[in-house]
């Protein structure tokens, strides 16, 4: 029963990645201009961004928890660096990205607060500070735009500039994506929040600092979203109030997808980073098998519970059961 | 023992607060406005927040029940885009109300199936949900909108009872009581807080939990329905983004009204005086021309406020009675 081949593990991801490469093999037949270079560069692009988005958001969901408020601190960040370099149009690339750090960081650091220190639910603290930040630049810009040739040069320059025929915006992800990895597998904190989202009591008797690491987790998820704010409003070369509006939730379903365990405990980096060409591939392939942007939304809602009834098929047998029939509810909102 | 005593006065406390942070509201409305307090005036301002209380009210149900449903805000966008699209082929004002009904409903009968079918969690469901129902709008309707409803539609939504209560108030407090019936009243709302405060503790004691869970989610998509119905026939036209944000701010609510979000605890009055407090504080922000955004901002602050004050007190409380004791 437990040999379920969908559920969580090496299995999984192998089986998911033939699913990518499927796809990827059918729409290329259906439409051979998806395999071009330039298509497959804004891919890859694209893809870097949300997967560096969904390894960050695995973070939380690995301990029961959730960030929601990525995308609203993605927009805060990228409108407040936007704005900089548009009154400083010389400002250098390091100090756009460590400012977008800074405050990524403190908006991160508040979500920390209320969740680590206060014991309030992630959902909530993170649904309501969502609103807050996007009010926030929304406050911030008065509303206005920051169009393309407001920005400096250099700004622009970085995100997109390459190395070895690739955008840095790839090596970047590469980077810190590759990091977390280390980070999860190889690391004795990384190992202590799968231990915390596993089995929390046990967690705490063994001598893990459940406060400690929570308030890391959003930490790292707003030091992410600073970083991929910058790099997301310079990729496009436009801020606005609503950048990256409901972006939340594609980076929940690449975890979804990837086999991520939304009870906390169980995820690889490599099956996020699956999760995420998944959806990646059929967003960048909707408009050139000529079917209307519009379907994005459905499709990601539809793939998101196809994946949580399958995922939940290997999740069903953990721990003994006592009661077969009926078994209550397990914990909606983890703390 | 005593601590049971102490919580209710607690929850007492909180009520008593809201009906204070209520008065402090209209005062300062009422200096903002010499029109506030005109009749006429006070009942339009429900309008704002009459739908949006009903599916409230609903909500208090699952919260109370340790679930959560995030999707309602897409599910009366999907209602209304059926009332508009069954519109164009000439239904009635009363066929459209049954269907906006009909549609929410089964949405929701599909969370709860989904949720207790596949023992997933309520949250992760209707994440998955709160794109597909919107997203069915945005296959529908794209960048267009449904404009052309019958011709008495909008007295559902813009008509009163003696030219002074909106219908849809009068809607919303009918359900208030009956929804106060059901959960103080009744075997149901007992089983509620009983598997609220402990699913297992309750599934051994023969309440069948998951039957609850799906009914409330189904009731949850039924006020969905009613709800678009509603803003529907006040607006008078459906767009696939309408009703954004309702979902946070219906949470928000009812967390405000003292329902603990993680389950188990809350009252019925307490919920109908948050939604008095934030519509009276919607409507304040309107007559001193804040913008809407803005609105969202206070909304996540006090969603915020509303969980972490009861949490700091008690840790203040606890701290004190450490060093009083020590």
């Amino acid at each position: 029963m437990s040999k379920s081949p969908l559920k969580t593990g090496p299995n999984r991801d192998v089986i998911l990645g033939l699913i990518v490469a499927a796809l990827l093999v059918l729409i290329a037949i259906r439409a051979p201009v998806f395999m071009s270079s330039g298509s497959l560069d804004t891919l890859v692009t694209d893809g870097a961004l949300l997967g560096m988005m969904a390894v960050a958001q695995m973070l939380p969901i690995l301990t029961g928890g959730i960030d929601l408020s990525m995308p609203a601190n993605m927009a805060f960040t990228g409108m407040a660096t936007a704005l900089l370099s548009k009154a400083h149009p010389a400002m250098p690339v390091l100090a756009t990205v460590a400012i977008a750090l800074a405050i990524g960081l403190v908006l991160g650091a508040f979500n920390g607060c209320f969740i680590a220190y206060l014991g309030i639910p992630p959902i909530v603290v993170t649904l309501g500070t969502m609103s807050i930040y996007r009010g926030a630049v929304f406050m911030l810009s008065r509303g206005a735009w920051v169009n393309a040739q407001d920005f400096g040069k250099p700004y622009l320059a970085f995100p997109m500039g390459r190395l070895l025929g690739l955008t840095h915006i790839f090596w970047i992800a590469a980077l810190l994506i590759a990091a977390a990895y280390v980070f999860l597998n190889h690391m004795q904190k990384g190992r202590e929040l799968y231990a915390l989202g596993g089995n929390p009591p046990a967690a705490k008797y063994v001598g893990i600092n459940n406060t400690h690491n929570k308030m890391l987790i959003y930490l790292l998820t707003g030091l992410a979203s600073g970083l991929c704010g910058y790099l997301w409003v310079a990729r496009y070369a436009i801020a606005y109030t609503e950048i990256a509006l409901g972006f939340e939730l594609q980076t929940v379903a690449a975890c979804v997808i990837g086999g991520v365990s939304i009870a906390g405990g169980r995820g690889s980096v490599p099956g996020t980073l699956l999760g995420a060409a998944f959806l990646v591939i059929i967003f960048n392939a909707l408009p050139i098998i000529n079917v209307s942007p519009f379907w994005q939304m459905a499709i990601s809602g539809t793939v998101v519970l196809a994946a949580v009834i399958i995922n939940s098929r290997g999740e069903r047998s953990q721990g003994k059961v006592i009661l077969e029939p009926e078994r209550g509810t397990s914990a909606k909102v983890a703390s | 023992m005593n601590r049971t005593v102490s919580r209710w006065a607690f929850l007492k406390r909180w009520e008593t607060i809201l009906v204070l942070i209520l008065l402090a509201i209209c005062f300062v409305n009422s200096l903002a406005s010499p029109y506030f307090l005109n009749p006429h005036n006070l009942f339009d301002s429900t309008q704002s927040f009459s739908e949006k209380a009903m599916i409230v009210l609903s909500m208090t149900l699952v919260i109370i029940g340790r679930d959560i449903d995030l999707s309602v805000a897409s599910n009366v966008a999907l209602c209304s885009t059926a009332m508009g699209w069954l519109a164009l082929h000439g239904l009635p004002t009363s066929a459209l109300l049954l269907a906006s009904i009909l549609v929410g409903t089964a949405a929701g009968m599909f969370n709860g199936l989904v949720i207790t079918r596949f023992r997933v969690p309520a949250i992760v469901v209707t994440i998955g949900t709160l794109s597909l129902f919107r997203g069915i709008a945005y296959i529908v309707l794209g960048d267009q909108a449904f404009t052309r409803y019958p011709a008495n539609f909008s007295e559902l939504g813009q008509g009163y009872l003696f030219n002074l209560i909106p219908y849809e108030f009068l809607v919303f407090m009918g359900l208030a009581a009956a929804f106060y019936v059901l959960l103080h009243r009744t075997v149901i709302g007992r089983n509620l807080f009983a598997y609220g405060n402990n699913p297992d503790a309750a599934l051994y004691s023969g309440i069948q939990v998951n039957r609850y869970r799906f009914w409330f989610f189904t009731l949850n998509g039924a006020m969905c329905g009613l709800a678009a119905a509603f803003l529907t026939s006040r607006i008078g036209a459906t767009r696939p983004n309408m009703a954004q944000g309702w979902d946070m701010e219906a949470i928000a609510m009812v967390v405000l009204g003292g329902v603990s979000i993680m389950g188990g605890s809350g009252t019925l009055l307490g919920v109908l005086l948050s939604v008095f407090v934030m519509g009276m504080l919607t409507f304040g922000l309107g007559l001193i021309n804040i913008p809407g955004i803005m609105m969202t901002v206070v909304v996540g602050f006090l969603l915020i406020g509303a969980i972490a004050t009861p949490i700091v007190a008690r840790k203040l409380s606890d701290w004190r009675r450490e060093r009083a004791g020590a």
